[in-house]
């Protein structure tokens, strides 16, 4: 029965020429690729990108969280966010974030790298002290800072006041409150980058350096000719994420301002603050969903300049 | 033989299932704040009137008070939420302009019997002549202060006027040489109770009606008084340093750590503070400006509301909960077990509790404390807020801020009244 009126052999001759036509040996493992990338791919589909999409639409609507109704307004969202002083401050404020954080950060995090790169012993020790802050729960480090700041009786007023100094109201004052939840920003994220540059450092061949030795180079020379171009990947990596962690910065300002509200008078509100106000506060979805759609052109924008300007290839 | 038998267990199992839902053929949410005595007592109190009202199932759904807002609005988003919500008074016009509310049904709440029964505070949830909500329990404010602070500097009695405890406040006030604040006279705030205490005591004391009658105009800078008490109030702390905005809440632990001397607090700080044995605290009323001056007070509720989630049966099983919680019986075991004040006329007036050392100067406060009718409690407060740290952070002159502050408010309550027309 089997075969029914060809020869077995013919057959199974035919089956693999048809299907030799239809898939080569590449395109089946990459079918079995797709197969197996479905899953989260279908969940980044509609976790990620379809919210991120519905986000466009909703900014073209005036929508009330509490209401039903979501009629279209065109762009009567955007209109009224660019009136927005509120949101102008915002934006200032996160771009102050950004430009100092990130270059503060990095210059910080390479340093420390350079300095553990030489460290020989209790390696795993102090890789660990570094990395400590960054696994610790935002909110509950926000909150110690916040303590460590306050007046009267916050240790860094203490210590100022035990040296002779006048007190600092850190938080309460807007000329100083951004900058002091930008440093707490930067102490809890750096060990993460220390962790980068470390790696980064060590993917550096050592040849270069002995050659470098050879010819006598200094340790400036050293660093600047061979460390930094050879770290250009991690560095891109880094500027780029912390970028654009930076131009989101939330949950610090919001646990660290009185109320979560980016006071005093609006002088630590970041733009991802002032959105989740409108939405949750002010139920402006509408609103909210413009800012959203407008942060992400500037992050859009921001992210690729970066990767055309800081990526060069550095060959030896 | 076997398969048969497990057929009619399982028709069994059904039929009793089915049984079940059509005897409870009417469940309704009931959503409130975590807060531990209110939901305990919740609790017990849907068991009682499951027993009372066979056929009606009540669901009790808590979350943090942090995060209220974003609860209810994404419920509400999702096409859910609850059939009776329980919601801050301030917070209701906002949910009724979007229509998430509707009016208590008058076959079950005349508005002349909640008029009768209820203090007339409550009229703050009246809105088109319909009452939209009600209240088992409502706030006011008193003065809290520090028995052994006040032994210390001699002083017996709690000051009757502003002045004096201003006089006192100086007085109690403890620094280092530094300047460093060690103990306030005064936990001077405006995050906390103090905003309340401005808009509806000091400036309705210095003869400044902060709202019109009908509720539509923003009048806190209608007399030169006005500015004059904003600048002698924001002065307690940046003249004459008595207390410090420390950030919302913590009056109250300052209070308890002894750390401040005096507060004004709501009566729903008095759990907290009554939790802490060493702690020697006692309850006053509110000064006046001057003795037999005008007597005036802030009053605040909670308030249980009906969803347009409630139709036809639902709707019906609602408004019977609602009677059940907001009644006398409901409302007595309500201050004994939550500490918190009738709303109704007939129980506040109990001359009992009017006596009480603790409930006293609160329940007498009662019976002139004003609710505020918000438009959108939480947009004007951060507004106030925002003003004060004008005048104490940045030297903005008061008469400005005061009148720019005027502007703001009234563009929020116009932009709500417009959207109801």
């Amino acid at each position: 029965m089997v075969g029914g009126i060809f020869p077995p052999n013919r057959l199974r001759r035919e089956n693999m020429l048809k299907r030799g036509k239809q898939f080569t040996l590449r395109q089946q493992q990459e079918i079995w690729a797709f197969a197996f990338l479905a899953i989260p791919l279908l969940f980044f589909a509609f976790i990620r990108f379809y919210p991120a999409l519905y986000a466009f639409n909703i900014s073209l609507r005036s929508w009330s969280m509490l209401s039903p109704d979501r009629p279209f307004v065109g762009l009567q969202n955007y209109r009224d966010m660019f009136q927005d002083e509120v949101f102008w401050k915002a934006l200032k404020n996160t771009f102050t974030y950004t430009l100092l954080g990130v270059p503060l950060q990095l210059v910080i995090g390479l340093g420390i790298a350079l300095m553990l790169h030489n460290v020989k012993r209790l390696v795993p020790l102090f890789r660990a002290l570094y990395f400590v802050p960054y696994i610790t729960s935002v909110v509950a480090v926000a909150w110690v800072w916040r303590f460590m700041y306050q007046p009267h009786i916050g240790i860094l007023n203490r210590f100022l006041m035990d040296l002779g100094f006048e007190q600092i109201q850190f938080l309460r004052n807007p000329d100083t409150a951004l900058y002091s939840i930008l440093a707490m920003i930067v102490w809890h994220g750096v060990g993460f980058q220390i962790v980068l540059f470390l790696a980064g450092l060590e993917m550096i061949p050592d040849m270069y350096y002995e050659a470098a030795q050879i010819d006598g180079a200094d340790s400036r020379q050293v660093f600047f000719r061979i460390t930094l171009p050879l770290l250009n990947p991690t560095i891109v990596f880094v500027v780029v994420m912390s970028s654009i962690r930076f131009l989101q910065v939330f949950s610090e300002v919001m646990n660290m301002s009185n109320e979560g509200l980016g006071g005093p008078l609006n002088s630590t509100i970041s733009t991802v603050l002032h959105i989740y106000r409108t939405a949750f506060h002010r139920f402006d979805m509408g609103r909210a969903s413009a800012m959203t759609v407008f942060l992400f052109a500037i992050v859009l924008v921001i992210t690729v300049i970066q990767m055309k300007l800081v990526t060069r290839k550095i060959e030896y | 033989m076997r398969k048969r038998s497990l057929v009619l267990v399982l028709a069994a199992a059904m039929v009793l299932v089915l049984a079940a839902t059509s005897l409870a053929d009417v469940t309704i949410e009931y959503w409130q704040y975590y807060y531990e005595s209110k939901v305990q007592l919740i609790d017990e109190l849907i068991k009682e009137f499951e027993a009372q009202n066979p056929g009606i199932k009540v669901k009790h759904i808590t979350f943090p008070y942090d995060t209220f807002n974003e609860q209810v609005a994404a419920a509400v988003a999702a096409g859910q939420g609850p059939d009776v919500l329980n919601i801050f008074y301030g917070w209701l016009p906002t949910y009724l302009k979007e229509g998430f509310l509707q009016p208590l049904p008058e076959e079950y709440f005349p508005v002349e019997e909640i008029e009768e029964r209820f203090i007339p505070m409550v009229s703050a949830v009246k809105v088109d002549g319909k009452y939209w909500a009600l209240p088992t329990a409502v706030r006011s404010l008193a003065l809290f202060y520090n028995v052994d602070h006040f032994a210390e500097e001699g002083f017996t009695e709690p000051p009757k006027t502003w002045d004096e405890l201003l006089e006192m406040a100086i007085k109690l006030t403890r620094r280092t040489d530094r300047g460093a604040l060690i103990r306030q006279g005064y936990g001077w705030n405006v995050t906390g109770q103090d905003w309340h205490l401005f808009r509806e005591v000091l400036l309705r004391q210095w003869g400044v009606k902060p709202l019109s009658d009908d509720n539509r105009t923003v009048t806190m800078n209608s007399g030169p008084a006005a500015y004059e008490v904003l600048q002698w109030w924001t002065d307690w702390s940046k003249k004459y340093g008595v207390g410090e905005e420390e950030g919302r809440g913590l009056y109250r632990d300052s209070f308890i750590a002894g750390r401040a001397s005096m507060i004004v607090d709501g009566s729903f700080g008095i759990g907290t503070i009554s939790a802490n044995p060493n702690l020697n605290w006692a309850v006053a009323e509110l000064p006046v400006k001057e003795i037999g001056g005008e007597k005036a007070n802030f009053g605040s509720f909670w308030a249980h509301a009906i969803t347009r989630n409630a139709q036809g049966e639902k709707l019906e099983a609602a408004a019977k909960f609602l009677q059940f919680i907001t009644s006398d019986d409901v409302q007595r075991i309500w201050l004994e077990r939550v500490g918190e004040l009738p709303a109704s006329r007939q129980l506040a007036q109990d001359s009992e509790l009017a006596q009480d050392p603790v409930y006293g100067p609160f329940v007498r406060g009662l019976e002139y404390a004003h609710a505020t009718f918000f438009v959108d409690e939480q947009v004007e407060r951060e507004l106030i807020v925002e003003a004060v740290d004008k005048i104490l952070l940045l030297d903005a002159p008061v008469k400005e801020t005061l009148d720019k502050l005027v502007e703001d408010l009234q563009k929020v309550r116009d932009e709500y009244f417009n959207s109801l027309e």
